[in-house]
């Protein structure tokens, strides 16, 4: 359905997109995931044929970006980071013009303002002012422009941003139900929003792809070894060094204590090796009472951190 | 043209619920007015004053009120047209809502026109009510007041207005601040205003600026004169200024972000 090959977005000297491929298939939900300053605004904006690119080519339902622009702009719904609504209109009254705008066919209108309007919980406000609304249901109403024209893409940028936990879920069951019959590509950086609902997600760093693959594939790839965290009650520098020179591991970060006299490690062991028991032994052998010892996996925020503040070795890795 | 009107719709809706639109509208009814009585009444002195010197009947003065009248409307349009385009590009972009109109399947040409035509419409409801103290001085003046003078008045008005607009709207899309757009609009036509007025009125500089202004070109009009020159002249403005302005929107695509 989309097809983005080496797409480039410089502004004079600066970059803000450098060569960036990727593809979407058809009713599947993409991902990205990138630090704020990192692209993706820029290359949505690009493929909702806002702005043209540099160099690289993009197509959306098999129509270029930059040939076809209007094409493109007719198959897609696009939710910028801001909803882009008009304080003075009302609910039903601005859906109406947007699905003027996007060419639904006079005869279609009212269903499909209708439609959308119920997607998002707005039937009760149709005709309130958009400017009385909170920041939760104008959000909404930007969703529902997005949706207004059925397009085959919809392109959401934050889409949860600002919202109340029990409209962020909404959203999401909302975004997931859409999914076979609609594409979509939605930016976030909040992580666990991308592991729920997304079923690939690219990770972009400034302006460089980071990694592409499905939630579950970047967790395992990147988890190594098992990780150990311990709370014991030892001066730092002797547990450090104890934890240090037990075969088997690769690492130990100390992590700031919640009370005087208590020390955290992070421990990271090498692959295929359960630490744990030596670990316990060595704490108990020196003396040192023993709070909390479990096992820690490697969350998807860990990742993100990783692939984007260490350039080279792990975008290398992970490509 | 579905996008097309349908910008044209929301724009109108737009100005009838703002309340800058009502007051400038208002105030600049209210003056138009104002002056005219006044006019008016000057007239009739004028008249009156003749007739006890005995320099016989009573002036034809319809026509001269008429210019006079035309001539006040001319420059009250100078400050009120930049009151009604200041924020039709401005507040979009403000908003983030260009972005939305950018990312239709609408082209820049629909938009412009668009948003040109209701400025435009929003003008010509402002222009309805001056008609009534015109009208009124039509039925009761003897000797008829010549309808041509009328005709060519308000043609003069809508060709003056159509081009102030189309340079406010232009300018409009330049900022993304409505006060800025306003005081720069004015400025400009403070500009073109005094053009005529500074430099020497002899020798070749005054001949060259007669042509370009816009003051000289509406006097014809409010003396009942259409000339096809001026008829030209403004039409030429007009489509300047709304081409420039589909070039400036199309260039917002390129604006860094």
């Amino acid at each position: 359905m989309i097809e983005v090959q080496s797409l480039t977005k410089s502004y004079g000297q600066f970059t803000a997109v450098d060569h960036i491929s990727f593809s979407v298939n058809k009713g599947e939900i993409l991902g990205f995931l990138g630090p704020n300053g990192a692209g993706k605004t820029t290359t949505m904006r690009i493929l909702a044929g806002f702005m043209p690119a540099t160099s690289g080519s993009a197509t959306v339902a098999g129509f270029d970006v930059t040939n076809n622009s209007l094409d493109v702009r007719r198959h897609i719904g696009y939710l910028p980071e801001a909803p882009p609504v008009y304080p003075d209109m009302s609910v039903e009254s601005y859906l109406d013009f947007v699905a003027r705008i996007k060419n639904v066919p006079a005869d279609k209108r009212l269903a499909r303002v209708k439609d959308a309007m119920e997607k998002t919980n707005l039937s009760e406000r149709h005709d309130q002012l958009i400017k009385r609304l909170s920041r939760g249901y104008k959000q909404r109403v930007g969703i529902a422009q997005a949706l207004v024209h059925d397009p085959d893409v919809i392109i959401l940028d934050e889409p949860t941003v600002g919202l109340d936990p029990k409209q962020i879920i909404e959203v999401r069951h909302l975004i997931k139900s859409l999914a076979g019959n609609h594409t979509i590509i939605l930016s976030t950086h909040i992580l666990p929003e991308v592991s729920m609902t997304c079923d690939r997600v690219v990770i972009i760093n400034k302006g460089k792809v980071a990694a592409v693959d499905t939630p579950a594939n970047l967790t395992s790839q990147l988890k190594g070894g098992l990780r150990v965290r311990v709370e014991v009650q030892a001066p730092e520098p002797a547990l450090k060094e104890m934890l240090g020179k037990i075969r088997g591991v690769k690492g130990v970060q100390m992590e700031t204590a919640p009370s005087d006299g208590h020390a955290i490690a992070l421990i990271e062991g090498a692959e295929g090796l359960d630490i744990r028991n030596e670990i316990a032994k060595g704490i108990v052998s020196n003396g040192w009472p023993l709070y909390e010892l479990r096992g820690v996996s490697m969350s998807l925020e860990d990742i993100f951190l990783e692939l984007t503040t260490d350039d080279s070795s792990h975008a290398e890795a992970a490509a | 043209m579905q996008g097309l009107y349908a910008v044209y719709r929301k724009e109108l809706g737009h100005y009838f619920v703002s309340p800058v639109a009502y007051v400038v509208v208002g105030i600049f009814v209210l003056f138009c007015a104002f002056v005219f009585n006044y006019d008016v009444q000057a007239a009739v002195l004028q008249s009156t004053q003749a007739q006890m010197q005995g320099m016989g009947g009573p002036m034809d003065l319809s026509g001269e009120v008429m210019q006079g009248f035309f001539m006040f409307l001319a420059t009250m349009l100078l400050f009120v047209t930049p009151m009604l385009t200041m924020g039709i590009y401005a507040e979009e972009r403000k908003r983030g809502t260009m972005e939305l109109l950018m990312t239709s399947p609408i082209t820049e040409i629909q938009i412009v026109f668009g948003k040109y035509f209701a400025a435009f419409t929003m003008f010509i409801s402002m222009l309805i009510p001056t008609l009534v103290p015109v009208l009124f001085l039509y039925f009761t003046s003897d000797p008829r007041l010549p309808a041509r003078i009328i005709l060519a008045g308000y043609l003069g008005a809508l060709l003056v207005g159509g081009s102030l607009l189309a340079l406010g709207t232009f300018i409009s899309s330049l900022t993304e601040n409505q006060l800025i757009a306003a005081v720069l609009t004015f400025a400009v036509f403070l500009i073109i205003w005094i053009i005529d007025i500074i430099g020497s009125p002899t020798g070749n500089s005054a001949t060259v600026r007669g042509y370009f202004s816009i003051v000289r070109h509406f006097q014809d009009f409010a003396r009942g004169v259409i000339d096809t020159s001026s008829l030209i002249y403004f039409g030429s403005l007009i489509v300047f200024f709304v081409f420039l302005t589909v070039r400036s929107v199309d260039s917002m695509r390129w604006r860094r972000a």
